[in-house]
């Protein structure tokens, strides 16, 4: 059984689970208390390297142990990992094709009161769109486990995506679930709508769905835990199936979950697609579940979001 | 070092300037100045220092360069084809459309260590496989080749500090010291000086040499094969277009394109240089 901890947690005792292989090495800049590397660090000793608060240095020191043959993990908060060492990321791990995993923490808004500047709200959509990279964003501690598991034993540039706060388990409680990078998983079968959701959204897609069930509205829910490659079969099934989508997304609406499903959807089976995530704005410092309120990640909203593409498609079919 | 040797390190140095500016001119573009300048430094790696076997290019524990200023690809192609890394005739489809000889060096290459272009990485890069090294016992060296110019970029620094904090004495840097950079000479456009004391702040043993003497390069390498818990960075004092009288100290041949008749000077000189070496 999963616990409610947070998914930096769950990473951190994970990487040390899985940790005892000669080739993975560990990287961090000043924040292994935070990032959660610590638990490998005290296992592993030999194998863990702090390089101070210099990031494009650590991604690229890591860069050289991969050319070496290593399994390389780097580690900061997701607002460096993507955006300060972009260009490092870019041109000395994913163009060589370097065997380096990228791990951000204290992703999107729910990094809470330490505000906008640390708030990543485009890292997905900064990952994504570099040639080769596998881009994991995990929902609950069940699923960073395996999903780290996963990422330790394949090969290639990988962006995984951690949050700060506790989240409820949620995946242990499907019986089928079975993870495996590139496949997203439906949580939840529905024939009127399809909520496609990332990370710690969910949970709470999985309370729309709940929600919606008792207005007698149907709704399929997708746990898309890789962003990159996505998995365009599951989408064009969704959308054959419920004719409308809603993506839920910890993050900016331009480039990230919903834009990646979008440009499946665009390219096969045009149904009406509804986005919940950060329109086009910074966050603010205040505690998490103001700011999922105040950015709209609700299950209310959700909720709306999905009657409305509902809406649109049955003004499509007149 | 015996003159003999020398001499032949010499021919090499010359023997890589004159195939790096066909590689250029058969290309259409290319950077001649900094490949002029790290000429001797390239002969002196690949003809006597470093432990690299082109039968067997990804042996886990060979000696390693990343030439961090990875514009100056023709002078590293050309030395590595003269080692018997690839075919001298490969040379021509360099920035070619097929070709896997890219305008910047790649490591997909047989002989290249590491992918460059975005300056200012290439020191952590190198950092990174020395540690490696090191905590697998290989006993082997790392080298690195910046330019001057691109210690301007912050990065290097940070490379700079942890190198030194993790005493990592078997990594060996250069600064190609050829004082000029794209938009003129370094102490116009952002002075990086003094540089050895840089270094030596941060933890390095620094040897300051005049960086196109063959026996000088030696000599400093052989220092560095000797510091304990520290890096080497050697400060080469070179001149850029190093070798060619109308391509030396010209700042317009940083990734600028001969004429005609400097095409053909430049050809004439490096012909008459290679022939007094070669009796």
């Amino acid at each position: 059984m999963g616990e409610n901890i947070s998914t930096r947690v769950a990473y951190g005792q994970a990487l040390a689970e899985f940790g005892n292989r000669e080739d993975i090495h560990v990287f961090d800049a000043d924040l292994m208390n935070c990032t959660m590397t610590k638990y490998f660090a005290e296992k592993y000793p030999e194998r863990f390297y702090n390089l101070g608060i210099a990031e494009a240095n650590m991604v690229d020191v890591a860069a050289g142990f991969a050319a070496c043959g290593a399994t390389a993990l780097v580690h900061t908060f997701a607002i460096f990992a993507s955006g300060r060492v972009y260009d490092q990321v870019r041109n000395n791990v994913a163009y060589p094709e370097l065997n380096v995993k990228i791990v951000g923490s204290h992703s999107g808004l729910s990094v809470g009161e330490d505000g906008a500047t640390h708030q990543s709200i485009e890292d997905i959509s900064l990952m994504r769109t570099i040639p080769g990279m596998t881009v994991i964003v995990p929902c609950d501690s069940y699923e960073v486990r395996l999903a780290t598991r996963a990422i330790l034993d394949s090969q290639g540039p990988c962006y995984l995506r951690t949050g700060r706060g506790p989240v409820e388990c949620v995946c242990d409680q499907f019986e089928d679930y079975k993870f495996e990078i590139g496949k997203g998983i439906q949580l939840v079968d529905g024939c009127d709508v399809t909520i496609i959701a990332c990370g710690l959204m969910v949970q709470e897609a999985l309370k729309a769905e709940k929600q919606l069930a008792k207005q007698g509205i149907h709704a399929r829910v997708i746990d898309m835990h890789t962003i990159k490659p996505i998995d365009r079969d599951m989408i064009v099934k969704a959308a054959r199936e419920t004719g409308a989508i809603v993506t839920a997304e910890e993050h900016s609406v331009i480039g990230g979950l919903g834009s990646a499903v979008s440009e499946v959807i665009a390219r096969t089976e045009c149904v009406p697609v509804e986005f919940v995530g950060v329109e086009d704005t910074f966050g603010h410092s205040g505690a998490p579940d103001q700011l999922m309120e105040k950015y709209g990640l609700t299950p209310d909203h959700i909720v709306e979001c999905a009657k409305r593409a509902i809406a649109r498609k049955t003004n499509v079919n007149d | 070092m015996d003159e003999k040797k020398i001499r032949a390190l010499e021919l090499w140095a010359y023997k890589i300037r004159r195939t790096a500016l066909q590689t250029i001119q058969t290309a259409g573009s290319g950077h001649i100045g900094g490949s002029f300048s790290i000429a001797e430094i390239l002969s002196v790696l690949y003809f006597d220092k470093m432990k690299v076997d082109p039968e067997n290019p990804d042996k886990e524990d060979r000696d390693r360069l990343v030439l961090s200023k990875g514009h100056c690809s023709p002078a590293l192609y050309s030395t590595l084809a003269f080692r018997g890394f690839f075919p001298e005739e490969h040379l021509k489809t360099f920035r070619k459309i097929d070709s896997d000889l890219s305008g910047h060096v790649e490591i997909h290459v047989p002989g290249v260590d590491m992918s460059a272009g975005s300056l200012g990485q290439g020191l952590s890069v190198a950092l990174g496989m020395s540690l490696y090294g090191k905590s697998r016992n290989y006993g082997n060296h790392v080298f690195c080749i910046l330019g001057d110019g691109e210690i301007q970029e912050g990065q290097v620094w940070e490379a700079a500090m942890a190198a030194g904090f993790y005493k990592a004495d078997n990594l060996v840097a250069f600064v190609d010291n050829n004082k000029l950079q794209l938009d003129g000479t370094l102490e116009e456009v952002m002075s990086p000086y003094p540089i050895g004391e840089k270094f030596k702040a941060f933890g390095w043993n620094v040897v300051e040499i005049p960086g196109n003497d063959v026996e000088a390069i030696a000599k400093a390498i052989d220092l560095a094969y000797e510091s304990k818990e520290k890096p080497t960075m050697i400060v080469a004092d070179t001149i850029k277009g190093k070798g060619v009288s109308v391509f030396e100290n010209q700042v317009r041949f940083h990734g600028g394109t001969p004429t005609e008749e400097e095409w053909a000077i430049a050809y004439s000189e490096l012909d008459t240089r290679i022939a007094e070496l070669e009796v």
